[in-house]
């Protein structure tokens, strides 16, 4: 346990210190959700009784961040190290290769975490969208298994991407997509049903739901749709274990 | 020497598809021993050294490395040895500090990471991110990272291909360090110069068979081979092969004595360690 947390504080410095990964993992979601609110502001969304535009960003926001900060960066961050052979220097080590992974899962949570809290406190302070303090152990339960199912698929991912060059482009070419589709850039109440029935097949959307329903209703945990996020990440974590590599692709003969 | 080899290996073979990479090497190599692997590319070199590293599974033969068969090594094992892949990036933003600190937290008795920033000649570079560094730098720094549990045997893997005169000499400065500190080296390279600078035994690899070894002085019993006398005669260059080096001279200059002759350039060699690795290589 101590070697994880010695393997994580060293993840922590280097993801800080890596431009790209604090933009796009940090910075971009901050982004977005200062143009919704900015474009949308003062209009309302017809969720069955109306909110406004601003109390549905911010948990659609908080959805994005907490993808982005388990699957897309470890799917990123996993390849890179794997084509660099530091996953491969790594198993040469005393290191038990789970402590690796763990220290990689265990920096997307403290990230997740921390953008939660950031987009939450931003969408108070600016909007004025209030905190949901009495649902923090519903909104645990949710960011919990949303996090360590998108970790699994995260991990899963990184089996189809072949190069550090083919990263962005696979992971954005699923992910954005879905986002539009969920309802996390265009409100749901805009999209056809269809769409929706579409998105219901995918994690993303369920995920949305459930941290949405904990986060405005003030309703319990939506059980059924986690459980459909935690099928898919049941199905990463699967794919994972029996096509993870550590060898960088021009390696393996 | 009495003590048991830290690599031993008998009958060697793997194939990948239709090609044999490696067909039947035996070797040993003794503790506080350098040895080489030399040979061209695609000879076999990194595919034996992974296979000794517990990178890769041999199709046949067998292979002892510090007492155990690295296909089944754990942990403990890992503790005793240190590695240097051809190709391997480090985090670029981590220091070289850093860096060192993260690998020295996986053993339970690293090298203090001050000593270690000195013995990979990286004093003043200590607080630099590794993206910062240069090539010869950061593979000191890999070097450094091999080092940090303390291990007694070393695998480093072409440690300077690609490396400008100056870069490649302060590496070599760096692995001549480890044998200071009496760690077993085990070395690939396809540098003739670097063999002969750094090990005290080379095996010459070429299509997955060692064709020679030996010390890189004696190597391809280069002793015995015939010397070469040349000089220039009336500005036309001469050139003679000889068994008998000591007679052959006597004849020429009593010659030359006889008949005023200068003998201009007069020169006696041995075929040097790159003549005998051609030759061996280019069968």
């Amino acid at each position: 346990m101590s070697l994880v947390l010695h393997q994580l504080r060293y993840d922590q410095k280097a993801f800080w210190r890596n431009p790209a990964a604090v933009f796009f993992t940090v910075m971009f979601p901050v982004i977005l959700l200062l143009i919704f609110a900015t474009v949308f502001g003062d209009q309302t969304i017809d969720t069955g009784d109306g909110i406004d535009a601003t109390a549905y960003y911010v948990p659609a926001i908080i959805t994005l961040s907490v993808i982005s900060a388990t699957m897309q960066t470890l799917a990123m961050s996993l390849v890179i190290a794997r084509e660099d052979g530091r996953l491969k220097r790594g198993r040469g080590t005393p290191m038990p290769a789970w402590v690796f992974i763990a220290g990689r899962i265990g920096n997307s949570v403290v990230v997740a975490v921390l953008m939660l809290a950031l987009v939450a406190a931003i969408g108070k302070v600016i909007y004025g969208v209030p905190i949901p303090w009495g649902q923090i152990p519903e909104l645990l339960a949710v960011l919990a298994v949303g996090a360590a199912s998108f970790c699994c698929l995260g991990i899963a991912l990184t089996a189809a991407i072949p190069s550090q060059d083919a990263a962005a482009a696979i992971i954005n070419a699923l992910l954005l997509p879905l986002y539009f589709l969920s309802g996390i850039f265009i409100p749901d109440s805009e999209l056809p049903a269809g769409v929706i029935d579409f998105a219901n097949h995918f994690p993303i959307r369920h995920f949305f739901e459930a941290f949405f329903d904990a986060y405005e209703s003030g309703s319990a945990v939506a059980w059924g749709d986690l459980a459909v996020v935690a099928a898919w990440g049941l199905a990463g974590l699967a794919i994972a274990i029996r096509y993870f590599r550590w060898t960088p692709r021009a390696d393996r003969r | 020497m009495d003590s048991d080899p830290v690599i031993s290996i008998r009958g060697l073979r793997k194939r990948y598809g239709d090609v044999e990479a490696v067909r039947g090497i035996d070797l040993e190599v003794q503790p506080g021993e350098v040895f080489a692997f030399l040979g061209p590319n695609g000879a076999g070199k990194t595919t034996t050294v992974e296979i000794l590293e517990g990178y890769r599974k041999r199709d046949d033969g067998e292979v002892t490395v510090l007492g155990e068969d690295p296909e089944r090594a754990g942990r403990a094992w890992r503790e005793r040895i240190g590695i240097v892949l051809q190709s391997c990036r480090l985090d670029p933003y981590l220091t070289v500090r850093e860096s060192l600190g993260l690998y020295a937290g996986y053993y339970s008795n690293p090298m203090s990471i001050e000593e270690t920033i000195e013995l990979a000649g990286l004093g003043g570079k200590a607080n630099s991110r590794t993206g910062a560094l240069s090539g010869g730098q950061q593979r000191r720094l890999d070097v450094g990272m091999a080092l940090i549990g303390n291990p007694e045997l070393l695998f480093l893997d072409e440690p300077t291909t690609g490396f400008d005169p100056s870069a490649r000499r302060q590496t070599w400065e760096t692995i001549a360090g480890l044998r200071d500190l009496g760690k077993t080296v085990f070395l690939t390279t396809h540098y003739m110069d670097e063999a002969q600078r750094l090990a005290d035994r080379v095996a010459i690899l070429v299509r997955g068979e060692v064709v020679a070894r030996g010390t890189p002085e004696d190597l391809g019993d280069r002793e015995n081979r015939p010397a070469r006398i040349t000089y220039r005669d009336a500005g036309r260059e001469v050139q003679l092969e000889t068994t008998n080096a000591v007679e052959t001279l006597n004849e020429l200059t009593g010659r030359a004595l006889a008949e005023g002759l200068e003998l201009e350039g007069l020169e006696v060699t041995r075929p040097s360690l790159e003549d005998v690795y051609l030759e061996l290589t280019d069968q």
